[in-house]
């Protein structure tokens, strides 16, 4: 069952040094809340997945947090570049990223094999491409061609995604900690049931999950922790409860460009504002149920 | 093979005021004028968004987006920012997850058009949206990568890129393949199995490239009021041919200026 706690306590626990970590979220529900307090917590090592990692990433990327990446698109949407990102990329600065890249296509379905407990998942996909030839963080070939036991015809494969720790921001959870989220869903339940451990931040705790037209609901023995953060998704949106707040993406592509705007953005905007992690710090959270 | 259907509105422009248009907004109404009344579109976000949602308020309206982020029949009265726009969920058909958008709407080929800009493109319509340089490693620029394109550019049952023209943009070979126009010319899609046909145009800020029906090498069919071929040739990176029926293309009429003008007023920015 899912413990509520502390958005600090859930990171504290939750998000290791080391660890494989997707935060999902496609442009709707994106929870920047919880990427702030990976960063107030120094996490280092972190191999980030995430399908589009906009400026969440950019934010992690930047403050040193991440030494791979894993992802389909990388940039600042309706705006333009990942500053931080192609600094590291780029420059290695502040460290070297290494990269796995793969097709929003080819993603999806790594969440959907890792979800269904399948080593790898089959698309019509990447033929042709230069991605087909890419090797994943591993060295070995990130797709390969698979050849249709009934029909002789030739796919391509993907191999499952399997996180260590999948964090993500939901509209609301009741006491008990089932999630529920609705308007554009992502690929967020399949993040949530592929990785081992999972954080879900809230707009509220409500005391019953009144029935929403279209919603996914995670049920609490599948999430880990559940923490209360009230416009945790922002800049991004939670439909019903906050708007798109555009002019942070127009902002934040002056905000990253300079090294020193972003450091002074750093310290004023998430170490300067941060609770101090809670006292749960360090210990193991353990598998879900 | 004409370059688009007839532009509505009045079919009696003043031919002695001409209006006063940007060369964005005359690719961006050549491309909307590219979209059939009823066809299904998978829109990519910034150019090829602003002329679907153009076409979409014009000569289209029963035209139904479809965007990455899982909505069907989007119907914003302005232009998305993203495509994870709320106003794209909130007027859409449905909504969909993300596996769900690629795996059973893209994937089986029921999507007509597939709406598409590019960093490179090269003579063959093979795109590059990934880095620029010979070396992915070390690449001397790092672009956002892939997306949703090089499925969209497969499986979709025809292909359009919007892009502006240049030297650096209008490439011989591109650096990386992101998603696979004609390959290295004829039947190379066939021999991949890739099931849609491939891009039909290219809509740029001086006029239209089609690929040759034989070689399958862009080929520059229609060019803009004012703009020479000589002027296409400057700002193209080889040898380009040119269709022995150049097209001069209509400018945008007002009905399509105004159309357009009150989407981009209304967006929150750019």
């Amino acid at each position: 069952m899912a413990e509520i706690v502390s958005l600090a306590d859930a990171v504290a626990r939750a998000v290791h040094d080391g660890d494989a970590v997707a935060m999902e979220g496609f442009t709707h529900l994106i929870p920047f809340a919880a990427g702030r307090e990976v960063i107030r917590q120094r996490r280092r090592d972190l191999t980030l997945i995430r399908m589009t990692p906009d400026v969440l990433y950019d934010q992690l990327i930047g403050a040193g947090c991440a030494s791979k990446l894993i992802f389909s698109w990388g940039g600042n949407p309706g705006v333009g570049s990942l500053h931080r990102f192609r600094d590291a990329v780029e420059n290695a600065w502040p460290g070297p990223l290494q990269l796995e890249e793969h097709s929003h296509a080819g993603m999806a379905n790594r969440y959907v094999a890792g979800a269904s407990g399948v080593p790898f998942a089959i698309l019509r996909g990447y033929s042709g491409t230069g991605l087909e030839g890419l090797p994943g963080l591993d060295g070995q070939p990130a797709v390969r061609p698979i050849t249709c036991p009934f029909t002789g015809e030739q796919l391509t494969a993907v191999a499952a995604l399997t996180p260590d720790v999948a964090v993500i921001h939901a509209q609301r959870a009741d006491r008990a900690g089932n999630v529920q989220f609705w308007g554009i869903t992502g690929v967020q339940k399949e993040a949530v049931l592929s990785a081992r451990r999972s954080i879900v931040t809230v707009e509220e705790i409500v005391p019953e999950l009144a029935p929403e037209p279209t919603a996914v609901v995670l049920p609490s023995w599948v999430v880990d922790y559940v923490a209360e953060a009230p416009d945790g998704s922002r800049p991004s949106y939670a439909l019903g409860y906050s708007a798109r707040d555009n002019d942070y993406y127009q902002a934040w592509d002056a905000i990253s460009r300079d090294r020193d705007r972003f450091a002074q953005w750093l310290a004023e905007d998430v170490y300067g504002v941060g609770q101090p992690a809670g006292a749960g710090a360090g210990a193991d959270a353990g598998g879900a149920a | 093979m004409t370059a688009g259907a007839p532009a509505p509105g009045p079919a009696a422009a003043a031919e002695d005021e001409p209006a006063e248009f940007t060369a964005d907004e005359m690719m961006t109404a050549c491309a909307a004028r590219a979209l059939a009344d009823g066809m299904t579109c998978f829109v990519g976000i910034g150019l090829p968004s602003a002329a679907a949602n153009l076409a979409r308020a014009t000569h289209a309206p029963n035209l139904v987006l479809i965007y990455e982020s899982g909505t069907i029949g989007a119907k914003p009265d302005r232009l998305p920012l993203s495509i994870g726009d709320g106003i794209l969920a909130e007027t859409a058909d449905a909504v969909v997850s993300v596996p769900e958008i690629f795996n059973y709407w893209l994937q089986p080929g029921r999507i007509s058009i597939g709406f598409l800009g590019a960093a490179q493109i090269d003579r063959f319509g093979n795109i590059n949206t990934t880095v620029i340089g010979p070396a992915y490693d070390d690449p001397k620029v790092r672009l956002p990568g892939a997306g949703g394109a090089p499925e969209i550019a497969a499986s979709c049952r025809e292909v359009i890129v919007v892009v502006r023209q240049s030297r650096r943009s209008f490439v011989e070979q591109v650096d990386f393949v992101t998603s696979v126009g004609f390959g290295d010319g004829p039947g190379y899609r066939e021999r991949l199995g890739l099931t849609g046909a491939g891009p039909r145009k290219v809509i740029t800020d001086l006029g239209i490239l089609e690929p040759d029906p034989d070689t399958c090498e862009l080929t520059l069919t229609g060019r803009y009021p004012g703009v020479s071929v000589a002027d296409v040739r400057a700002r193209t990176g080889w040898d380009l041919a040119v269709s022995e029926r150049l097209e001069i293309l209509e400018p945008p009429t007002e009905a399509e200026l105004t159309a357009l003008r009150q989407l981009q007023a209304a967006s929150p920015s750019q």
